[in-house]
């Protein structure tokens, strides 16, 4: 059902990209109002939540620990999956953000003849890092759009990009990426029963919305042409804060530029704040080192607690029955030792 | 019941889960804490009741309570904050939770137990979930969600192994101790938490032996390693001036398989000529309040300090505990120190200085036995364990919550000549929960025990089968506690035991008569075999 939803939802906005354009009305407002709001909330947003988890305290010192600790110094530590300096906290960091690290331990767990089986499954891992990889090449080639003169190293990225040299225009591998990692994310979350069970609209609606902002996308590169110049044009005049309106602009491209324009929106209110999140994962980006270094709360209060001259009021009979030595007769004891 | 549970498959998981009813039944689910103990420890809401009554009392305005309570721990903890917001639904964590693999409900997967927070978070605390409702994956807080939250944040033990999957370090445990905590604001607390903390409060351990009975337990432990020895064994109790405070968790001197590995520690301690103590006061090392709130957490832990304070030792040793270490690790420096009247502890008998505990100064006993060992400080017979075929259990959380994983094994290596890990992806960080940690280890809740035990078991079983494996050592006492059970359904004929159990079995002592049998009284197999010259201590 929240697949379905998502689906129309996304339709829509499709339709309403390629439409809107027909009038004069929907075209400034797709042109000139839809992507400075939407850069305006996803600026905003985007910090407001960052803000917020950075202003929560980290009261306690919670590294989860996926090797051997830093304890003597003959015994060998995992000093990245278990850090205890600040550079393990970065080397763990980089493996997280740049390989994931903890998506590669995946494993799968089936029933086989009352047994368990735990077989290896780095599908899950292999897809979503070419997603994302292909996602940031895609976003950094399109740098072309926005930057004039064109800095070289955007013209390195799309000659190592389009290495195949296929077709003409050349075919770029980060494409062909990002649509099978997309399509086997949305087959897995339709396949896979556990995650179809967990899946929510926005897990959908995320998914679509990147698919068709990558199809609409690929239509334009390779399929239906584009005046690529005018494209350009508009985008540096957004840049420069002096949006021109181009009639030139197609439907399509307008129907790209909302799509997008929707993900920036969207994405501060959605669980794809994770790219933001995960720098402050307190399970993975602190030391190991919480008997070494004192980890200080800031809201550390005071509690009531049983104490000893407590305790021993209560017990004291006992205490003495039981020839276990008093805190004042001790003392005594102590002194003449 | 092994046919009935047995069928454990991995079945596609039907309807929506935010549909919140939940069906309690006898053997799978824990009792309400008794009102006396909430009582004690002033908590809210004390009452007669089960989780099986239609009407569970909550007071008048639990609503308004339990959001008030996320809204404060929101503020307070950033992962809380950032663990609700940032899942991606991914299902990486779904099969690793020992609880989803052993029931197939849904709704064990980590990420749906965690949902079933988020779910009113969305609807209460984010802009889109107070819009949309539903479509934003919120819902409404109701009486039906308070039982769903008690049903499953009481099938988690707080394990952490979700954790180390999932690509964000989203650990379900951190959600699963928020959850208790609200449930706590209201009342609904289990007894097998709250009876342990009411007890530790006021005696000092979570069985709630007093003064007299303690001593008499560890006087009885001294005097059968005295007798198993031939020497004259003793530990010192309460006592002033000692260099080392030793607090161990209270099932040591209290149950078995413990035992054995208490007198382990006695007959190490002896050996050595340690200048130790052990307190009365501070009897427990466990800390059930974990398995509550941090807040109690606190309340107990906070022995140990002020009577390591009052005894004026310089430093403290921790015995073999699971979640005991994680506090010790983790919390305690941070919310009960600084220990600045304690000095940075150093083995008298090797010289190290132990720099990974320069600030809380508590060592964990298999990192101050391993360096005994490295420096060749003991003599070490390892035929003595000859009869056993041993295989180690990580506990969650010295693993996940710490990294202490290879110092015993370490130890293992050099008492024990038959040792077999269990399969990789089940050790080390990556091992399976022994399914009744955290508060669950009750008989009431056999099914779900037996359930959450059993990838563990299914390891076991394997070792079993392909070498022989007849001992499993851990180093917790809930493990101790509970395994037992487990592996006696599952594993039949494979013991349970502690790592220092081995160590006072292998332990060559100055002056002992020779043993002819273990610390639990078995033969030992040298001494119906042919002694073997290569039996000789091996040291590194
Ligand atoms: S692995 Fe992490 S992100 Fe993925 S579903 Fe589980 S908790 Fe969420
Ligand atoms: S902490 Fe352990 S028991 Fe709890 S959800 Fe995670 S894997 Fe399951």
């Amino acid at each position: 059902m929240s697949a379905l939803y998502s689906l129309l939802a996304v339709l829509a906005l499709v339709a309403a990209g390629l439409e809107g354009g027909r009038t004069g009305a929907g075209r400034d407002a797709l042109t000139l109002i839809v992507p400075y709001a939407a850069f305006t909330i996803f600026l905003a947003g985007f910090c407001v939540r960052v803000l917020r988890w950075a202003w929560a305290p980290v009261p306690f010192h919670i590294p989860t620990t996926c090797g051997q600790q830093k304890s003597l110094p003959w015994i060998r530590q995992a000093k990245v999956d278990n850090p205890s300096s600040k550079w393990g906290v970065l080397a763990r960091m980089a493996a997280e953000i740049l390989l994931f690290r903890s998506l590669f331990r995946n494993n799968r767990a089936r029933m086989a003849e009352k047994r368990l089986i735990l077989g290896e499954s780095k599908f899950l891992w292999l897809g979503a890092l070419a997603f994302h990889w292909a996602l940031l090449l895609i976003l950094l080639r399109h740098l072309r759009l926005f930057i004039q003169p064109v800095p070289a190293w955007v013209n390195g990225l799309e000659r190592l990009d389009g290495f195949l040299q296929i077709g003409a225009p050349q075919l770029y591998i980060s494409d062909v990426i990002l649509l099978a990692a997309l399509a086997y994310l949305l087959y897995r979350r339709f396949r896979d029963p556990a995650v179809r069970y967990i899946s929510l609209f926005t897990d959908y609606f995320a998914l679509f919305l990147l698919l068709a902002i990558a199809v609409s996308g690929v239509l334009m590169r390779y399929f239906v042409r584009v005046d690529v110049l005018s494209v350009k044009q508009f985008a540096l005049s957004l840049a420069a804060f002096r949006p021109v309106d181009l009639r030139a602009l197609s439907p399509l491209f307008l129907a790209h530029l909302l799509l997008v324009c929707t993900l920036a929106a969207y994405l501060p209110f959605s669980k794809l704040m994770h790219m933001g999140g995960i720098f402050l994962s307190p399970t993975r980006n602190l030391a190991n080192d919480s008997r070494r270094k004192r980890h200080i709360n800031p809201w550390n209060y005071p509690v009531k607690k049983h104490t000893y001259a407590e305790w021993e009021e209560e017990f004291h009979d006992k205490l003495v029955a039981a020839g276990i030595p008093l805190e004042d007769e001790d003392a005594g004891k102590a002194h003449t030792d | 019941m092994q046919e009935k549970l047995i069928q454990i498959e991995q079945e596609p998981p039907r309807g929506d889960w935010r549909d919140p009813h939940v069906e309690f039944h006898k053997g799978a689910m824990c009792y309400s804490a008794a009102a006396k103990n909430l009582t004690y420890l002033g908590l809210p809401n004390p009452r007669t009741w089960q989780p099986t009554d239609s009407n569970w009392k909550l007071p008048p305005d639990w609503k308004k309570i339990i959001l008030a309570g996320m809204k404060e721990r929101l503020k307070k903890y950033r992962s809380f904050r950032l663990f609700m917001d940032i899942c991606v639904r991914c299902g990486a964590c779904a099969d690793k939770c020992q609880f989803y693999l052993g029931s197939a409900d849904p709704k064990n997967m980590p990420v749906a137990r965690a949902e079933l927070m988020r779910s009113i978070y969305r609807r209460y605390f984010t802009l889109t979930g107070r819009i949309f409702g539903s479509l934003a994956g919120g819902r409404e807080l109701t009486e039906d969600v308070i039982k769903e939250w008690y049903s499953y944040y009481y099938q988690c033990t707080e394990c952490r192994r979700c954790s180390v999957y999932c690509p964000y370090g989203i650990d379900t445990a951190e959600i699963t101790m928020m959850g208790r905590e609200l449930l706590t604001l209201i009342g609904c607390n289990i007894n097998w938490v709250m009876e342990p903390v009411a007890n530790c409060y006021r005696t000092g351990n979570h069985l709630g032996i007093q003064p007299h009975g303690f001593k008499d337990s560890i006087d009885f432990a001294a005097n059968e390693a005295s007798e198993i020895t031939g020497l004259k064994i003793e530990a010192p109790i309460n006592r002033k001036g000692a260099e080392v405070l030793f607090v161990m968790p209270s099932a040591d001197y209290f149950a078995t398989p413990h035992y054995y590995t208490l007198l382990g520690y006695l007959m190490l301690f002896h050996q050595i000529g340690l200048d130790y103590t052990v307190s009365a006061y501070a009897s427990e090392g466990g800390n059930f309040g974990f398995f509550a709130s941090h807040e109690l957490m606190k309340r107990l832990n906070a022995k140990i300090y002020d009577e390591a304070k009052r005894l004026g030792v310089k430093w403290i040793l921790g015995g073999e505990c699971g979640h005991m270490w994680r506090v010790l690790h983790q919390y305690m420096d941070t919310m009960n120190g600084p220990a600045d009247f304690l000095e940075v502890p150093v083995s008298p008998f090797t010289g190290t200085v132990f720099e990974n505990a320069r600030s809380t100064k508590m060592v964990h006993i298999c990192e101050f036995t391993a360096d005994l060992i490295h420096h060749g400080k003991l003599k070490l017979d390892p035929s003595r364990n000859d009869h056993w075929r041993v295989t180690y259990h990580d506990s969650c959380n010295p693993a996940r919550g710490m990294g202490l994983l290879e110092e015993p094994r370490y130890i293992l290596h050099q008492v024990s000549r038959r040792f077999h890990e269990m399969p990789e992806n089940t050790i080390r960080e990556q091992t399976f929960c022994c399914g009744s940690g955290a508060g669950l280890g009750t008989d009431e809740n056999l099914e779900v025990r037996l359930r959450g035990g059993f990838p563990r078991a299914n390891a076991v079983r394997y070792v079993k089968q392909k070498h022989g494996v007849n001992l499993l050592t851990c180093i917790c006492a809930i493990d101790k506690a509970t395994l037992p059970t487990l592996l006696e359904y599952w594993v039949p004929g494979v013991e349970v035991g502690g790592v220092h159990e081995l160590v006072g079995n292998a332990l060559v002592m100055t002056g002992e008569k020779e043993r002819t049998t273990d610390l639990r009284g078995e033969p030992l197999a040298s001494a119906a075999l042919p002694a073997s010259g290569e039996m000789e201590a091996v040291h590194a």
